[in-house]
């Protein structure tokens, strides 16, 4: 069954001129993780924001848990939780403050409020700064209980909306350990990211969206795949580059690039380890030393690059 | 019966704001005080208002009006920083009804004003501020203030949405009070101002505001009803007449723009 099903979305801003969803489309099977993928303005915070009933779509059909989001709202907002960078909390109140509030505005009464609150510190290790205000608190603090927030009465679907944007390397594995034991206890879950890495890393499936619409979706191993198998990468000394170029170019029947910096030669191959050690046999013929060789699967970057033509690059966000 | 509880609970985080930030409503009091003291004595020995008890009689309805009046710039820079923050998304993903957020925001915004009334009730007194009229009146007095900070506190609501930025909307709201306050008999009578001001002042509702709790305090001169006009004859009327206006349109227009806001 599908928890979230988005057809055909278009949103426009400031009169038609900028166009932040050009017939999106997406959906989510039940208990499974979509990564919504795209660099800033590609319309990620506004799908989020139109599934989560903050936003009317100009047109299009959206559902959640089989309720239809333009026409009830309200039932949708009883089952999902939402969390992420624009969605807050009140940074004057304390963390304990702050859930036992949205605890009672869910109507938990203030005895359910309250035990549920010290259950979500303790699960999101905040018991100790629950009593200080949320203003006192590191980013990762932050987006932690921001989660906690939305969680508050165990929704059947969850969206995230960049939840580790802004946040340093810790802080960020800390967020994906999160989230990774809320994945495991079965919840579906919408997540957009600029993160290539973090979609990889979190999502069963991905969807990559570029100016409003989706370009590819598929689990990161297929959209990999598309890309075409692995990349071949040698360093060499700068005195031998041409030579290498030339060696990887005939073994590969690919085109080679180089990257002058790093001193780094390389192309896609398709017979993997065997093109290696062709390439390591005719460098050596040619005596030619390797500083380094590998062979690299394609990131997501790659995915990116070669879905768009260009590389994740950031426009204006449209709100 | 939620919607009231909803009521309720943002009601209640209005108010544990200004206790866990105690500056807000320190300087929200010292504020209004500073002026008492500053118009009491800086105007007080020049102005001859031919009033028993001089100019602090009349003085200080005119200052708790233009007080309550900047409960419009508190209530619209508080939504404008929540909504900037992200926490109105968050209340607006909720299962509760916009209209209990917007109530809950404007009754919470005003109880601050029953604190600062207080305050400078007592400071009047000690400057010399005696209210003649018997408690009844002048507690009704304090409820017509009350009142009209609360349908004030609505058009907060409608400007805090519509102006995007915290420090902007401070501005506007100043903008807004300082010359609808000035602009009335509040502090100086309206017959020493042009012709075409005067028609302004008098038909101002902080002007039939002050006017009307004059009258409740037990003043006989009110200070500046001069032209006869129907407003400076019917202070109190008008002043319903007023705050019912501002509600019935705001109220609706808040709410509104409110199930619609984004940042």
């Amino acid at each position: 069954m599908k928890s979230v099903i988005a057809e055909d979305l278009v949103k426009t801003y400031r009169d038609g001129e900028v166009r932040a969803l050009d017939h999106l489309s997406l959906d989510v099977e039940e208990g499974t993780v979509l990564g919504v993928l795209g660099p800033n303005g590609a319309g990620k915070t506004t799908t989020v924001r139109i599934l989560a009933t903050l936003l009317k779509p100009d047109s299009g059909r959206a559902m959640v848990g089989g309720i239809d989001v333009i026409k009830h709202p309200d039932k949708v907002r009883q089952i999902i939780g939402l969390s992420g960078q624009y969605a807050a909390v009140d940074e004057i109140l304390t963390g304990y403050d702050n859930l036992v509030m949205f605890g009672e505005l869910y109507h938990l009464g203030k005895k359910q409020a309250v035990l549920r609150a010290n259950e979500l510190l303790e699960r999101f290790s905040l018991t100790e700064s629950a009593k200080r205000p949320i203003k006192t608190y590191s980013g990762g603090m932050r987006r932690r209980l921001d989660l906690a927030a939305s969680l508050i009465v165990k929704p059947k679907v969850l969206f995230l909306d960049e939840p580790t944007t802004g946040l340093d390397p810790r802080g960020r594995l800390e967020m994906w350990g999160v989230i990774e034991d809320l994945v495991k206890g079965g919840t579906t879950l919408l997540l957009t990211t600029q993160y290539l890495e973090e979609a990889d890393q979190l999502a069963d499936e991905i969807a990559v969206i570029d100016h409003g619409k989706v370009i590819a979706r598929g689990t990161s191993d297929v959209l990999k795949k598309q890309v075409g198998g692995e990349r071949l990468e040698i360093v060499v000394e700068a005195a031998h580059i041409e030579k290498t170029q030339a060696i990887v170019s005939k073994v590969s029947g690919n085109k080679s690039s180089v990257d002058a910096g790093i001193r780094m030669v390389s192309a896609p191959v398709s017979t993997g380890a065997t093109a290696l050690i062709e390439t390591l046999r005719e460098l050596d013929a040619a005596g030619i030393h390797p500083l380094d060789v590998g062979l690299k699967r394609p990131s997501l970057d790659d995915v990116f690059l070669s879905l768009t033509g260009h590389i994740a690059e950031e426009k204006e966000e449209a709100k | 019966m939620s919607a009231l509880l909803d009521i309720r609970i943002i009601t209640q985080r209005q108010l544990r704001l200004l206790t866990r930030v105690p500056e807000v409503l320190i300087f929200s009091t010292i504020q209004p005080v500073m002026f008492v003291l500053l118009f009491r004595f800086v105007f007080g020995g020049s102005i001859d208002t031919g009033q028993p008890g001089g100019y602090v009689q009349l003085l200080m309805p005119g200052i708790f009006v233009q007080t309550v009046a900047f409960t419009l710039a508190g209530t619209a820079s508080g939504l404008a920083e929540d909504l900037k923050k992200g926490l109105i998304d968050r209340f607006r993903s909720l299962p509760i009804s916009p209209s209990a957020l917007v109530v809950g925001r404007t009754l919470g915004d005003s109880m601050l004003n029953i604190v600062v009334l207080v305050v400078m009730a007592l400071a009047g007194l000690a400057v010399g501020w005696r209210p003649s009229s018997g408690i009844t009146k002048i507690l009704i007095g304090f409820l017509f203030l009350f009142l009209f900070g609360y349908a004030l506190s609505w058009v907060g609501i409608y400007v805090g949405l519509s102006v995007s930025d915290a420090r902007v909307v401070q501005n506007v709201g100043f903008m807004v009070t300082f010359p609808l306050t000035f602009l009335s008999n509040a502090f100086a009578p309206t017959t020493g101002m042009p012709r075409l001001l005067q028609y302004f002042a008098e038909w101002n509702p902080v002007s039939t505001m002050v006017a009307g709790c004059r009258e409740l305090f037990g003043l006989q001169n009110e200070f500046g009803a001069t032209a006869g006009s129907f407003p400076s004859e019917n202070p109190l009327l008008m002043s319903i007449v007023y705050m019912g206006l501002i509600m019935l349109i705001f109220i609706p227009l808040s709410v509104r723009k409110y199930k619609n806001a984004s940042n």
